[in-house]
């Protein structure tokens, strides 16, 4: 094989193994009979006779997915949290972004670095500061009642609340990175055209700046979307028992049901769910570079 | 050279009664301790086209963007049509832009990018439609409404943005550099096309730009800008033939600049003896300069008379050998050495195909009229 060839082999390689493998084994485990055994299923190919190989294909783990209204419902709440995670994400990033962008060069990095900085601890730290910082005698509700602005502590931690702000500040760095490289490319003297023909400033905003840097808000809200909607630990620790989300109906399925077929089906709805997002977040990549050109 | 527009044979600004349309009193612009403009003062009158000329940095953007609103002036006012400008913002004032970078909307088409500023004025649907058409019409560009600004050439979005500019009929139109982008061919088309649509509109044009030839086509007055202060400014004849100034004799087009002092100082005539040539210099006209005083004399090199054989007298007559020559076709440049040190620039039209040449290290003599030399004292 070429030089060339193994450059180009390798990739394929590695997504053959890490991913087009385990999602076989996923998918094949989604359609097997659960059992009391290590591991928990039953094989799906089975010699009956000296000659006979059965293939026996098991839909009921996806016929009780939709029985059971627990799995709808979790799959309904992952994706208008996710949903209302990336509009919180927006409406603070696409500020921050702007903000960025027009920052004196100097500046600007300085300011990138503190976007980035938090991803030099593990997330799980960051969460568990969140913990500190959100209960019922933590930082945020001693500093108000010294200040004499609340008598009793606020319930904030293991309410939806809390999980919004443990998402939003999560994944804030996912969307204004790619919105701030969009807005980089934005030549500003387009909005002094734009205010020489008669446009206030939030009209020159509204008119140039939002509908040119549409792609990064796509591609940003992707970012931030798609993950959310499979979002785990943030609802476990933040979120409390009553916050449902797929991702942790889907660990409770796996590890303290051990029922692997629910689980893996569970899995490859969320998949099959989050494809079209991912294709259309592709096609905006692809206008993306193609509109770089 | 200069092309003829109505202002120039009108010329509003030699009629002391005649009403400025754009009055520029005493502005000044500071960024920090650098005054970008300092004390400009300027009257433009209706239907001329003014150009502000000058090198990159001498504050001729900065004023240019104060007309627009851009930039707000340390101190001073502006005036336009008699309505004082001072806190206007750009979306409120009319005038219009055409910026360097001509910065069309890349997400919309032609037609969108001009009809946008008649949108924005809430003009109706019907009477944009028209103006859009009329607009594309004058600058011929009828079958591109649809395209993008990246389908165009850059001589095509250069009229793009000369039409979005234009179709609101402003007061006055700002152009930044309006020909800068395109090559040398297609700038001089250009440049007669802007004043044939400025004169069939009759918008008064303020334009920036570094290039002398272009300010010299397109000018009705040229403003020569240095160091943030207007040197001089006068119709493109009165600053070459009488420039103020050695900067300016020397900033438009090339001259030979002897430097002498006043021997003789007579109302008719004055008499500058020169080290510099190695001879005197009679120009038949007086100056006002103190007796003794150190002045210069600007010889442009096309006022050189050039010969082999000794011409009558001993004034405005010096004797050079050629050190190099450049054949341009039209005209040849020759380079000439006095004996001074002092080189010499001579332009000489080909005017014969056969002429008989004169060549490199040739002893000639050079000379021009009394009246070529402008005698600048500062």
């Amino acid at each position: 094989m070429s030089g060339r060839g193994l450059v180009v082999a390798l990739p394929f390689v590695w997504l053959l193994l890490f991913f087009v493998v385990p999602f076989v084994i996923v998918l094949k485990i989604s359609f097997s009979d659960v059992d009391l055994a290590i591991p928990p299923y039953k094989p799906l190919l089975d010699w009956v006779g000296k000659h006979t190989l059965a293939i026996k294909l098991n839909f009921d783990n996806y016929a009780f997915l939709f029985t059971d209204s627990l799995y709808l419902r979790a799959f309904w709440n992952s994706i208008k949290v996710a949903f209302f995670s990336t509009v919180l994400c927006l409406c603070i990033g696409y500020p921050m972004a702007y903000g960025i962008a027009r920052a004196r060069p100097h500046t600007r990095n300085v300011l990138l670095l503190l976007v980035i900085l938090p991803f030099w601890t593990s997330l799980l730290l960051r969460v568990y500061a969140w913990i500190g910082l959100m209960k019922a005698n933590g930082v945020i509700n001693n500093v108000l009642m010294s200040l004499g602005v609340i008598h009793d502590p606020l319930t904030m931690l293991y309410t939806p609340f809390a999980m919004y702000v443990g998402i939003v500040y999560s994944y804030l760095p996912f969307l204004i990175l790619p919105l701030y490289a969009n807005l980089e490319k934005m030549d500003w003297q387009l909005l002094e055209a734009a205010q020489d023909l008669g446009c206030r400033p939030w009209q020159a905003f509204y008119k140039i700046t939002l509908p040119l840097s549409r792609n990064g808000i796509l591609a940003g809200s992707m970012l931030v979307f798609i993950p959310a909607t499979g979002e785990f630990v943030i609802p476990a620790l933040l979120g409390g028992p009553n916050a449902l989300m797929i991702g942790r109906v889907l660990w409770d399925e796996f590890f303290a049901n051990r029922a692997w077929p629910v689980a893996s089906a569970v899995a490859i709805l969320m998949l099959i769910l989050l494809v079209p997002f991912m294709m259309w977040y592709q096609s905006v990549q692809a206008r993306e570079s193609a509109g770089a050109r | 050279m200069s092309a003829s527009s109505a202002a120039l044979k009108a010329q509003p600004w030699k009629d002391p009664t005649a009403r400025p349309y754009v009055q520029v009193e005493r502005i000044c612009k500071s960024f920090g301790d650098f005054k970008a403009v300092d004390d400009v003062s300027l009257k433009i009158y209706k239907g001329e086209i003014f150009c502000l000329l000058g090198a990159s940095g001498c504050g001729k953007t900065t004023l240019l963007r104060m007309l627009g609103g851009f930039e707000t002036p340390t101190s001073g006012k502006i005036f336009i049509d008699g309505e004082d400008m001072t806190g206007v913002p750009p979306y409120e004032r009319p005038v219009n832009m055409m910026f360097q970078s001509y910065a069309l909307f890349p997400h919309m088409t032609v037609e969108q990018n001009v009809a946008f500023g008649l949108k924005q004025d809430r003009v109706p649907k019907t009477e944009i439609r028209e103006r859009v058409a009329a607009m594309l019409d004058l600058v011929k560009l009828n079958g591109f409404a649809q395209r993008k600004p990246q389908q165009l050439s850059g001589g095509q979005r250069q009229r793009v943005a000369l039409a979005r500019s234009l179709v609101k009929r402003p007061k006055l139109l700002l152009l930044d550099e309006p020909l800068g982008a395109l090559d040398k061919k297609l700038r001089e088309h250009t440049q007669f096309e802007l004043i044939s649509i400025q004169d069939k509109l009759g918008v008064t044009f303020v334009v920036v730009t570094h290039d002398q030839e272009e300010a010299m086509t397109l000018a009705s007055r040229i403003g020569v800008m240095n160091h943030g202060e207007i040197v001089q400014a006068g119709t493109p004849s009165e600053i070459y033939e009488f420039p103020s100034s050695k900067f300016v004799a020397d900033f438009i087009g090339s001259v030979n600049m002897f430097e002498g002092k006043l021997i003789e100082d007579e109302p008719e005539y004055v008499r500058i003896g020169s080290d510099e040539l190695g001879g005197i210099i009679y120009v038949s006209h007086g100056i006002s300069a103190p007796p003794e005083a150190v002045v210069w004399a600007a010889v442009r090199p096309e006022k050189i008379f050039m010969s082999t054989a000794a011409p009558a007298g001993t004034d405005n007559v010096v004797r050079g050998a050629v050190q190099d020559i450049a054949y341009l076709g039209d005209l040849s440049i020759y380079i000439v050495k006095l004996p001074t040190g002092k080189v010499v620039r001579v332009t000489q039209p080909n005017t014969s195909r056969h002429a008989e040449a004169i060549g490199w290290d040739q002893e000639v003599y050079l000379s021009w009229d009394a009246s070529s030399p402008v005698v600048v004292t500062r």
